[in-house]
């Protein structure tokens, strides 16, 4: 039950963009794969693309191996979930549930058993005569994801689903989803702009950026290997230092790092280092390193954020546990000396 | 709606009590003198020989031929503009396509046009010596001073108001649930069934509710192409004016007590849609 997607373009008119432009990837059957990029990367019109609500201009759609590029929505097989739930108003929970039986033609003694298979995997047992409007935005959700499961679709296609909620609602909810994907392994699509949700939940992540795609990739690869400087910032928090390579090294603003292999000297380069791979200690006890002072330090919770001024103008920001900060005894206003454990560093295309 | 209009209004932006005072006393005065004594006098006229009298007049038989030519009417313009106003608000609302800002415009003509007029144009189109005169003449067709004419003038008249009513819900509701729908493998005909016209049912009765009571009530447009050939061709309305005309004045009011009757349960069958409708959203 895997999903295709090969050269896709999709052009609105009146856009001076096209919304995706040669979009390809391949989404495993009984995986999740996230579309991650921020809003107006093109990953719901991909999205919507796959579920027929969208055409392509150019490019192929293929559920399965069979090409569904030109076919009706109505035969593609795909529940789609939306961020605001487009729930049957009209209709009670277990109506909501049956809409896609009852339109198929199921009779009604089977439609009421898989409607309450379905309402108990959703737990949502006891809500069947409720409308919609009596029900809070999770449990809205969670019966968006019962109308799109009882048909058995060969995928299931979620479009920012849990965006409209509450941050503890939606942590809840994400847990939920992962419990659900172990019991049913329905392929699945997820689109989301928040890389947390991504990483958590997707065993292969898609990076979008100005309706391209820019990796593909497990979410440890995507993270710790980001192909170019746009997926290094979009995933996770990264610090951005700027700085040329000098005899093979590269000189960022008093911090020197191994250059990127092959970088000629002079070459202007990127390094992204995410906060927690900044480590400190007191400037007397490594006088020869590169040393920075502390301008600001906020506790939250048992971490600490540190905010460092370096030689430069850079600023680093730092993460560590606070117990790790106490143990060095340092406050606001010291100077430390700093070192960088790991960072991605890239050369400018147009250096010099 | 409703639960806007009933939220309390706080006291910093309130007005002394003096103002309301006489601010609810020119509403009342203005609405008592020019809605509710008209109406109180329409029912004192019409019962003013007693109800037995009452009684005559609307049984008489040019009053029946009357009735059922405007239930006639209003059945058949309803029902067109029904079909009509739901169809164009859903091609507007869903669809891009060229000349839509041209059918968005036309749908409001009726309105701003006086009803006169409208009845003028159905007589420069099917008269005699109108645009069509010869060859529906020929044909042996007769449209103006027949029935045919009344129904044209009145659905032509109430047209915009089923696709005025429905066409603001379809907009501001979108159509996420219709895909939905699809997604689910409903066909065309059961998203619309299934889907879209619950979605407007309220408003679409609303528009209904209005129509009716316009198609039966239109005195304008009707009263130029229907001829006033008695028993045949006179709406309600029109027979109203024709007994006043002749001094029958109890005639009169009895007939125009049924428009009134209409016009008191058209507003109370709003009152109900109005607030379904207000407690969906």
């Amino acid at each position: 039950m895997s999903v295709t997607v090969e050269h896709l373009t999709r052009r609105f008119p009146g856009g001076s963009h096209p919304a995706a432009e040669d979009v390809s990837f391949h989404a495993p059957a009984g995986a999740v794969t996230a579309l991650l990029g921020p809003s107006g990367s093109g990953k719901t019109t991909v999205l919507r693309a796959i579920a027929g609500l969208e055409e392509a201009d150019a490019g192929r759609v293929s559920i399965c191996g069979e090409d569904c590029t030109r076919m009706p929505p109505q035969r593609r097989g795909v529940g789609f979930v939306f961020q605001g739930y487009a729930l049957f108003e009209h209709l009670t929970v277990r109506g909501n549930v049956g809409f896609g039986l009852r339109v198929r033609g199921v009779s009604r003694k089977e439609r009421d058993a898989r409607v309450d298979e379905l309402l108990e995997l959703v737990q949502l047992q006891g809500y069947g005569e409720r409308y919609p409007s009596q029900l809070s935005g999770g449990q809205r959700q969670r019966v968006a994801f019962a109308r799109a499961l009882a048909t058995r679709p060969r995928v299931l296609l979620l479009d920012e689903p849990f965006a409209a909620l509450d941050t503890r609602v939606r942590v809840e909810l994400r847990a939920w989803l992962r419990e659900l994907h172990e019991q049913t392994h329905v392929t699945t699509l997820l689109v989301t702009h928040d890389q947390e949700e991504a990483l958590e939940l997707a065993q292969q992540v898609v990076v979008m950026h100005e309706g391209r795609v820019r990796q593909v990739g497990t979410s440890l690869e995507v993270y710790d290997r980001p192909a170019t400087p746009f997926v290094a910032s979009f995933i996770g928090n990264a610090n951005v230092l700027r700085g040329h390579v000098q005899g093979g090294r590269a000189a960022l603003g008093g911090l020197t790092l191994d250059a990127p292999g092959g970088a000629p000297d002079g070459a202007r380069v990127h390094a992204f280092v995410r906060p927690h791979e900044v480590r400190i200690a007191r400037a007397v006890e490594e006088p020869s390193g590169a040393h920075a002072v502390i301008s600001a330090l906020t506790r939250v919770g048992d971490s600490v954020k540190l905010s460092l001024q370096l030689a430069g103008r850079d600023t680093l920001m730092v993460h560590m546990a606070h117990a790790e900060l106490e143990a060095l005894g340092l406050t606001q206003g010291e100077r430390v000396a700093v070192g960088i454990r790991n960072a991605r560093l890239f050369v400018e295309e147009h250096a010099g | 709606m409703s639960g806007a209009a009933t939220r309390r209004v706080p006291s910093a932006v309130r007005e002394p009590a003096w103002v309301r005072v006489l601010l609810i006393g020119v509403a009342v005065a203005f609405l008592g003198l020019l809605v509710v004594v008209p109406l109180v006098a329409v029912f004192r006229e019409a019962l003013s020989r007693g109800p037995a009298a009452w009684l005559d007049a609307v049984r008489d038989e040019e009053t029946l031929s009357a009735i059922r030519l405007t239930l006639l009417t209003a059945c058949v313009s309803v029902t067109a503009n029904g079909v009509f106003g739901v169809t164009a608000a859903w091609l507007i609302a869903r669809y891009d396509f060229v000349g839509k800002g041209v059918l968005s415009a036309l749908i409001d003509l009726p309105f701003s046009v006086s009803p006169v007029l409208s009845g003028l144009i159905f007589v420069l189109l099917f008269g005699r010596q109108g645009l069509l005169g010869p060859w529906l003449s020929a044909h042996d067709v007769r449209i103006i001073f027949a029935v045919p004419g009344v129904v044209l003038a009145t659905t032509f008249v109430t047209f915009p108001f089923v696709a005025k009513e429905v066409l603001p819900l379809m907009q501001s509701q979108g159509s996420q649930e219709e895909e939905a729908a699809l997604t689910l493998g409903a066909s065309g005909w059961q998203v619309f069934l299934g889907v879209t016209l619950p979605k407007v049912k309220w408003g679409l009765l609303y528009g209904v509710i209005l129509c009716n009571a316009r198609a039966m009530g239109e005195f304008g447009a009707v009263s130029v192409v229907s001829g006033h050939v008695r028993g045949l061709t006179n709406t309600v309305p029109l027979h109203v004016e024709i007994l006043y005309n002749e001094y029958n004045f109890a005639g009169a009011f009895a007939v125009a007590s049924l428009l009134s009757l209409l016009a008191l349960v058209t507003l109370g069958v709003k009152k109900v849609a109005e607030r379904r409708q207000g407690g969906r959203t």
